[in-house]
């Protein structure tokens, strides 16, 4: 075996295509089969997509590395599941492109956040955490009430998405912008339409208490009280669980 | 320093220039709403100066044919000072953001120095800016000493040092504005990736193109290493980078991969970041300036192979370790696991390989702070990858995950082994490079060794402690059944512990600056007269010179 490697160690190329081989075999057939495998992901017919106003929330949350002191992913422990709720499941994350799981807990698991609290309790704990959790160590994003979202774009953006795999449909992507208006302005005339497209259920609120242009902190108050609330398959399994 | 690339070399670096400076300026039109364009401004603002800097030099006369008969060390000359510049400005930004967890207002109420954005400017600089260019520029330095030959040309070595330092450029300053794809130790967007791939094609074909030109019939194990950390970083890198970009105006990009397969995907790539990125390079490292400084030869040829292929082979499958009890299938956790365990033998191979090696020259250890340097850094390397088997295990994960045992962790890794091979490294290589006897201060390396390591251990020990009692505090049941602690309490709990993280971080950035201002003294001050090995320290074969170290001594 030594003898082998003795020549092995003589040949740049040879060396180098079994560093790419040996270095391959774990990644395959640790990967390749999640895309293959039926049960890797629950199946979950009354899941939604995010709007746009979800999505552009979604992204100032990426923006502001959030996903750096918040995990969204409660695992399969007792005093998780008593603390944040029902774990969470694959599917939950099928839309997440990229998914925020997480790494570290500097602050709280936000997998169900989503009407745990007011859009003025988020606003006023985004403008300066410290003014209602007084030991918080988050910093202050009081900016994002400072600033216009922008949303000229985000077809593009939900057409991006589809290319990934999110059904969104030609109309959804076709009034996006529109659609992020609506949600977050329920006065105007853009509201309604923002329910047909994407279900009764969707939370169409000022958000940022506000009722000119929307700001970034209506996108990402809009997209921390959607986070758990996509599907609830996981409550209700967890219900089926418990009975 | 264009007088020492040829007049064809000069040309060719003004076109790659040239073509950069318009792609910044097509990136600057096409992103006029969108920090890309931003970014354009700034690839056109390093590549027009850079442009007069070639052409100013056009006319200065070609270097001698004698330059083939030398080895090509500016390259490597200039990657130590800029991993220096970046450990400096990565150390500061670390530290910095540290005390922003022990006063949360220290972000001014901007919105570029808030805990998220400058976390990966910390990550960034001190991984790839100051691990990176150690990378390179000690790797070109080793390559050229273990083949025996002088790198295939001059332009080359440049174009990957000034290419993969415009990468972290890019990376750095788009997380200040915003710039980020969230996946950790990855979050550059598309194009910074691309850019990144094509540097890395380059540095790979000056290993290929150095090593069929090598005068020594084997490959050194420390290019064994060198060579798999530029091969597996490149695969991870592509693989885990897969995006589609909104459009040619947008910085943002989508992953290809969502959820479960993403999260796997991205722990795949973050933790053989660790392991092709912060231990294979570094390892190549050790191999090579560990047994020069102490001058004695590798404890164990054999060892290195088995430790090589078990770490080549096996880190690939541990990935899973960071998704316990997650949505991820248990199957993958359970494999991520036994690897993690399985891996603990190649780990210890290497570090018992690198101690060993200092039998009989222990008393150097105890005097020369460089090779204590080097000694405690394979110390730090077999205790990290300890406790990373350790806590690879599910229910002990159960309790470190998302804690700052975690933290802790890393940073016995990063500090404890990275930063300590890399200064005892730079230390051995810099008088050599620049031609001097020694440092411009011993007492000075001294006097960063004692910081270096007092700040590790107590960086460490803090969160060693917050970790493990936030993980106990968050499963504490009272008698009644329900949970003791609010999240709060735990938080509360941490304070003291995050004081002293801090301090630890600052003693670290202390030593890193007595480090900077020790190297530049050394450069700064004339060169010995005569110094003994120079005239040794050139690409002929073994028998005209001192022999080069080979895997078979």
């Amino acid at each position: 075996m030594f003898g082998l490697h003795y020549k092995l160690e003589r040949t740049t190329i040879g060396f180098a295509l079994a560093v790419i081989v040996a270095a391959s075999i774990g990644g395959f057939v640790e990967i390749a089969p999640l895309f293959t495998i039926d049960e890797t992901v629950e199946k979950a017919p009354d899941m939604r997509v995010y709007t746009p106003l979800e999505i552009a929330g979604r992204n100032i949350y990426i923006r502001e590395g959030c996903y750096a002191c918040h995990s969204q992913m409660i695992r399969t422990l007792r005093d998780e599941v008593d603390r944040y709720g029902p774990y969470s499941l694959a599917v939950e994350s099928q839309y997440d492109h990229p998914m925020l799981w997480g790494s570290k807990r500097t602050g709280p698991d936000l997998a169900r956040l989503g009407g745990k609290y007011s859009d003025e309790w988020h606003v006023a704990h985004l403008i300066n955490p410290r003014n209602v959790v007084s030991v918080s160590k988050m910093p202050p994003y009081g900016w994002l009430a400072r600033t216009t979202l922008r949303i000229d774009d985000l077809g593009e953006h939900l057409e991006t998405l589809r290319r990934v795999g999110v059904p969104y449909t030609d109309e959804m992507i076709a009034h996006a912008s529109a659609d992020a208006y609506g949600q977050a302005r329920p006065d105007s005339t853009y509201a309604e339409a923002v329910r047909t497209r994407y279900g009764e259920a969707t939370q169409i609120r000022s958000f940022d208490g506000r009722s000119n242009e929307p700001t970034e902190m209506a996108a990402l108050v809009a997209y921390l009280q959607i986070l758990g609330r996509l599907t609830d398959v996981a409550t209700k399994s967890a219900a089926q669980a418990g009975e | 320093m264009i007088s020492t690339l040829t007049k064809g070399e000069r040309e060719l670096a003004i076109v790659i220039l040239g073509i950069l400076a318009c792609v910044g300026l097509a990136m600057a039109a096409a992103g006029r709403a969108d920090p890309l364009g931003a970014h354009g401004w700034l690839i056109i603002a390093l590549c027009v100066p850079m442009i007069f800097f070639v052409i100013a030099g056009y006319y200065t006369p070609q270097p001698a044919e004698e330059r083939l008969s030398q080895y090509y060390d500016d390259p490597s000359k200039a990657g130590i000072i800029a991993a220096m510049v970046w450990v400096v400005f990565g150390l500061f930004v670390g530290d910095w953001v540290a005390w922003q967890l022990v006063y949360p207002d220290l972000t001014f109420d901007a919105a570029w120095s808030s805990f998220g954005r400058i976390r990966p400017v910390h990550t960034t600089s001190v991984i790839f800016g100051f691990g990176g260019n150690a990378l390179i520029a000690t790797s070109l330095h080793v390559l050229q000493r273990t083949s025996r030959a002088r790198l295939p040309d001059q332009l080359s070595p440049w174009f990957v040092l000034v290419g993969y330092n415009l990468f972290c450029l890019i990376a750095v300053t788009g997380y200040l504005m915003g710039v980020t794809q969230s996946k950790e130790y990855a979050e550059p967007e598309w194009y910074a990736d691309i850019w990144l791939v094509i540097v890395w094609v380059v540095y790979f074909l000056i290993y290929l193109r150095t090593l069929a030109r090598r005068k020594e019939p084997h490959i050194y194990v420390a290019n064994w290493y060198y060579m798999a950390f530029i091969l597996v970083v490149a695969v991870l890198h592509i693989v885990n980078n897969i995006a589609v970009p909104v459009s040619f105006g947008h910085a943002k990009s989508y992953s290809l991969f969502s959820g479960v397969q993403d999260a796997m995907t991205q722990w795949w790539y973050g933790h053989n970041a660790v392991a092709f990125f912060l231990t294979s390079g570094f390892l190549g490292m050790m191999y090579y300036y560990l047994p020069m400084r102490a001058g004695r030869p590798i404890f164990s040829y054999r060892m290195s192979i088995i430790s090589f292929w078990g770490i080549t082979f096996m880190y690939m499958w541990v990935g899973s370790h960071h998704l316990h009890y997650t949505a991820l299938p248990q199957w993958v956790q359970t494999l991520g696991m036994t690897f993690s365990l399985m891996l603990l033998v190649p780990s210890w191979a290497s570090a018992g390989n690198a101690l060993l090696t200092l039998n009989g020259a222990w008393h150097k250890v105890r005097d020369d702070a460089t090779l204590r340097f080097m000694m405690v850094a394979a110390v730090f390397y077999g205790l990290t990858t300890f406790e990373g088997s350790f806590m690879a295990i599910r229910p002990v994960n159960a309790l470190s995950h998302y804690t700052d045992w975690t933290i802790g962790h890393v940073h016995a890794g990063a500090l404890g082994w990275v930063a300590l091979i890399t200064f005892g490294s730079i230390y051995a290589v810099v008088p050599w490079l620049w031609k001097r006897e020694a440092m411009y201060s011993g007492r000075l390396v001294e006097l960063h060794f004692w910081l270096a390591l007092s700040g590790t251990i107590i960086y460490v020990f803090a969160m060693w402690n917050s970790g493990i009692i936030q993980g106990l505090m968050w499963r504490t049941y009272n008698e009644s059944g329900t949970l003791a602690y609010s999240f709060l309490d735990s938080l509360v709990a941490m304070h003291p512990y995050y004081i002293a993280r801090a301090t630890g971080g600052l003693l670290f950035f202390l030593g890193a600056v007595v480090g900077f201002y020790n190297i530049w003294m050394t450069i700064r001050t004339a060169p010995a007269a005569q110094v003994s090995d120079v005239r040794t320290d050139i690409p002929v074969p073994a028998s005209a010179g001192t022999p080069a170290l080979q895997p078979g001594e």
